[in-house]
């Protein structure tokens, strides 16, 4: 991970990116400081902006208004051509009729005459992406995971500043994509080249990238590490989003703990600002959830009810049924293990605790 | 003060940011201008002067629609309309069922020789409009062998255009309907077939449904070609008046310029109309077809395939049987007097007759059509398609190269008339030369050449462009090295479709040559009005031979290039 020191300045800084198609909004006013050499992910739904925030960034769309500074240069007036990126599509976008060998020297070939410099530039890149041997093919001989390789090498080639990833496994089939991921982040590190990645998805995001930049609606919702992220969601989107999340309906009392139906809540980070009787949603993940006789310590141990179990293979999704807070059901990751040993099914009851520190109090 | 405009976030669209413009777009905006600038100058120009012309007199006062009422006011002319819409409909009533049933045999049976009947039955676009209004006099005329099949029946008037134009017509017609055949999905048989459907009741709501907007598109070409076809009438019509003539009659017989304006812009309507039904079809018809189609596969049944097969065969003994008159016609001395083997319509007819000068400039013609028409034609699509900026004048391109597909030739080739030879016009110079030909031909055929180049270049990845310059490549590198090379099958289909039609042609440049450069289809006019109709069977061979030798180089080249780039191609179009 990086170390983004405050006295360093950001490699890519956006100021107030605003940009509008017709009548439809697509970035309401986006700022954002990216760090040399960090990995950053733009994770939201399809039409929250994304990928219109990556293209701004590389040219290829013009923000209404705001700013764009990159290694201390403004560009945000100049065309892609003079711009320092390589990009990645998920398409892939290889030229066909050329040899793997002409991709990825495609970019090379303009700028250096030499032309064992570029043969050995281009058979360094191969090495590296882990296809020595492709370069005489073409790339509709290449597998998918392949090819988005021989692009990530098109892209690297000119060892451009910043690489600009626009849901580059998004076309690859599971296993594929699962190791592609996997190559990517240890290239990039390896590299240091600063690098910014487009993604719906978040267990992509989560994974490989040094900080998350959550969007919705053409806003940033909140930027973190993936750790903060999941463990501290800023918003109810966010906690949504990111992950599976129960929300309860809570009712805030006089004195900071919180009602779920009959149910009294102890206090909680977050609780003791609320006004008495404030309606409130509290977000616990399905795994953070206890249950049996871990339950038993908790200030929050309730009995509960077994309304469904659905088999997912190492774990199941439990549905509940809280004792005082009937028609809330309340989602459990329990391991088949567990549930083999508690032998839970359908109408099995079960204690459960809510553990404070694992709820977030969102409006 | 002036309010000013705000985007959709209530900001001042005025201060928006714009980007610096690359020298690089800048030069691909100047050609994009330049496209623009030609298709205004060689198509909406002419277009306008006819409207221009249709509400002056003779010299050149306004008038108003005094011409068009001075028109309907002639009961010769108005028969006319009548004549031409009932022509135009018998035509398509008969062809667009022919074609039909050709295109279920191919697609629907499992007949023997399907390659070869389809061929066969494509033959008639290789051959001019007159050579089937020619063959059809030797078959059924005052001489001809068959003259007693018609009863007292005259070939000459509606007879011989209705036939002639079904010949002519119906490779069009096929390949629309084939296409949409083409285009059905596999698995909705299997469906209905795990239902139990009873095959008529396939055939009534599958088969027809899915083929409709097909068939309404091929009845619209078939309908739109049958109006502005002027060559047929002028050759088998004897005195039977249709629109297209009268134009011919009032421009080329009775110099009345801006009478033909009025009868081209009553031309015009019908051919718009089925030209703006055929543009709504063709776009359902895009968007009925899914990729995830599987191809259907028929299963042999043996009646119905033999069944099939007697139809196909016999249509393409019907179409062999025009061709072959034609071609007969032009070996043989004296038809029917003296059918001796005979070089003399080539050697006596056309080489010491001085006419074979006109296949020369024919070919001259369609070669610089053809070169110059699928570089400017290609390379519009390709400004369009894959560079930015100019969004206003990319909509205006799109829109005026669809035009042509719904303007008669003989509308163009008056407008060009009215146009270029204008004394005040500087371009006046290019007229009655071989550069006018070339271009009012290219703006004739520009819309099939102009879909057909863009269908390819939506076929690349959009995101070509966008990683050339990222990687700082100039587009017109990545042009030459990339979209080029993988577009090369679209842009020899251009040059050969260019090449063909520019070598048959003859309703834009009827008005358009000069004695230094006729073509060999009017060569054939002229030839057939001097009774040398062996000459002009001559000629029209000679025509087909050249038509038929681009096919084949054609045919080869592509077979040639695509064995050559398999290594590529075979999954890059996945």
């Amino acid at each position: 991970m990086s170390q983004p020191a405050a006295s360093q300045e950001p490699y890519l800084k956006l100021e107030s990116i605003r940009k509008t198609f017709g009548k439809f909004v697509a970035l309401k006013g986006v700022s954002l400081a990216i760090n040399r050499g960090e990995l950053v992910t733009f994770l939201g739904p399809s039409g929250c902006g994304k990928t219109t925030l990556l293209r701004i960034i590389a040219g290829l769309e013009t923000q209404d208004s705001g700013s764009i500074v990159q290694g201390g240069r403004n560009i945000s007036r100049l065309p892609a051509m003079r711009r320092d990126y390589g990009i990645v599509f998920q398409s892939y976008a290889l030229f066909p009729n050329l040899s793997i060998f002409d991709n990825v020297a495609y970019g090379l070939v303009n700028r250096r005459k030499d032309r064992d410099e570029i043969r050995r530039r281009v058979e360094e890149l191969l090495k590296l992406i882990g296809l020595p041997d492709a370069a005489r093919k073409y790339p509709g001989q290449l597998s998918g995971g392949q090819q988005q390789r021989i692009a990530l090498a098109r892209a690297l080639a000119t060892s451009p500043g910043l690489l600009l990833l626009d849901e580059p496994l998004s076309a690859l089939d599971a296993i594929e994509r699962l190791r592609l991921r996997g190559e990517i982040r240890a290239l990039q590190q390896r590299l240091g080249v600063t690098t910014i990645m487009v993604t719906h998805d978040q267990e992509e995001a989560l994974s490989m990238a040094d900080r998350v930049v959550v969007m919705n609606h053409g806003l940033i919702e909140q930027i973190g590490t993936p750790q903060r992220i999941y463990r501290e969601p800023s918003s109810a989107f966010v906690a949504d989003f990111v992950g599976k999340v129960n929300v309860l309906s809570a009712v805030a009392e006089d004195d900071g703990r919180l009602r779920v139906g009959r149910l009294l809540l102890s206090r909680m980070p977050g609780s003791g600002a609320l006004a008495p009787g404030a309606k409130v949603s509290l977000y616990l993940r399905p795994e953070d959830v206890v249950i049996d006789g871990a339950a038993a310590g908790t200030p929050n141990a309730a009995q509960a009810k077994v309304t469904k179990v659905e088999f997912l293979g190492a774990f199941c999704h439990v549905t509940v049924e809280l004792a005082g807070a009937e028609g809330q059901p309340l989602l459990i990751n329990i391991s088949r293990h567990t549930i083999d040993e508690l032998n839970l099914a359908e109408g099995s009851a079960l204690s459960v605790g809510l553990p404070p520190q694992c709820m977030r109090v969102l409006g | 003060m002036t309010t000013a405009t705000v985007d959709a976030l209530g900001l001042p669209t005025r201060g928006r940011v714009k980007q610096i413009a690359h020298w690089q777009d800048h030069l691909a905006q100047a050609m994009l201008l330049a496209v623009c600038l030609a298709l205004v100058l060689f198509l909406l120009a002419p277009l306008f002067m006819i409207l221009v012309k249709s509400v002056q007199d003779r010299n050149g006062a306004f008038v108003g629609l005094q011409q068009f009422r001075d028109y309907f006011d002639t009961p010769a002319l108005r028969q006319s309309i009548l004549h031409t819409l009932s022509i135009a409909g018998t035509v398509t009533a008969i062809t667009v069922p022919l074609a039909f049933t050709f295109a279920y045999a191919l697609t629907r049976s499992c007949m023997p020789f399907k390659g070869t009947l389809r061929l066969i039955a494509l033959t008639p676009i290789l051959a001019p409009s007159l050579l089937p209004a020619i063959s059809f006099i030797q078959w059924f005329g005052t001489q001809g062998v068959l003259k007693w099949m018609l009863g007292g029946a005259k070939v000459y008037g509606p007879i011989g255009i209705i036939m002639s134009s079904v010949y002519a017509t119906f490779p069009h017609a096929l390949m629309i309907v084939l296409t949409a055949l083409l285009l059905a999905d596999g698995r909705l048989y299997e469906a209905a077939e795990s239902l139990g459907t009873p095959t008529l009741r396939r055939f009534f709501t599958i088969t027809l449904p899915g083929a409709k907007y097909g068939l309404i598109s091929a009845a619209m070409v078939v309908f739109s070609y049958t109006v502005s076809e002027f060559g047929i009438p002028k050759v088998i019509g004897g005195n039977f008046n249709v629109l297209a003539l009268d134009i011919f009659k009032q421009v080329i017989g009775q110099q009345n310029f801006n009478k033909g304006a009025v009868v081209s812009l009553v031309l015009l309507v019908p051919v718009l109309v089925a030209f703006v039904i055929d543009w709504m079809m063709q776009g359902r018809l895009q968007a009925q077809f899914s990729s995830r189609a599987v191809p259907y596969a028929p299963k042999p049944k043996k009646a119905f395939d033999l069944v099939m097969l007697g139809f196909c065969v016999t249509v393409c003994l019907l179409l062999l049987a025009v061709l072959g008159m034609a071609v007969y016609t032009s070996f043989i001395k004296l038809w029917p007097y003296d059918r001796s083997f005979s070089l003399r319509h080539y050697t006596f007819g056309l080489i010491d007759g001085r006419v074979i000068s006109a296949f020369f400039n024919s070919l001259e013609m369609a070669i610089s059509t053809a070169l110059v028409g699928t570089t400017l034609i290609f390379g519009g699509a390709y400004l369009i398609e894959k560079t930015r900026g100019m969004n206003a004048l990319r909509a205006l391109i799109r829109l005026l190269a669809a035009i042509p597909m719904g303007v008669p030739g003989m509308v163009l080739g008056l407008g060009y008339i009215f146009f270029f030879n204008h004394p005040d016009n500087p371009l006046n110079f290019l007229y009655h030369g071989m550069a006018i030909l070339v271009v009012s031909t290219i703006i004739h055929y520009y819309t099939s050449s102009h879909l057909t180049a863009v269908t390819a270049l939506k076929a690349l990845d959009n995101e070509f462009e966008s990683v050339s310059a990222s990687l700082k490549v100039p587009f017109f590198k990545t042009f030459f090295r990339v979209t080029v090379p993988v577009c090369l099958p679209a842009i020899l289909d251009i040059g050969r479709y260019l090449f063909v039609n520019a070598m048959t042609t003859i309703s834009a440049v009827v008005f358009l040559y000069s004695p230094d450069t006729k073509l060999a289809s009017l060569a054939i006019l002229d030839l057939d009005d001097a009774g040398e109709i062996g000459a002009a069977a001559a000629m029209a061979t000679l025509i087909v031979a050249a038509s038929t030798t681009v096919c084949l180089i054609y045919a080869v080249t592509t077979r040639f290039l695509l064995t050559r780039t398999q290594a590529w191609r075979r999954s890059a179009v996945v």
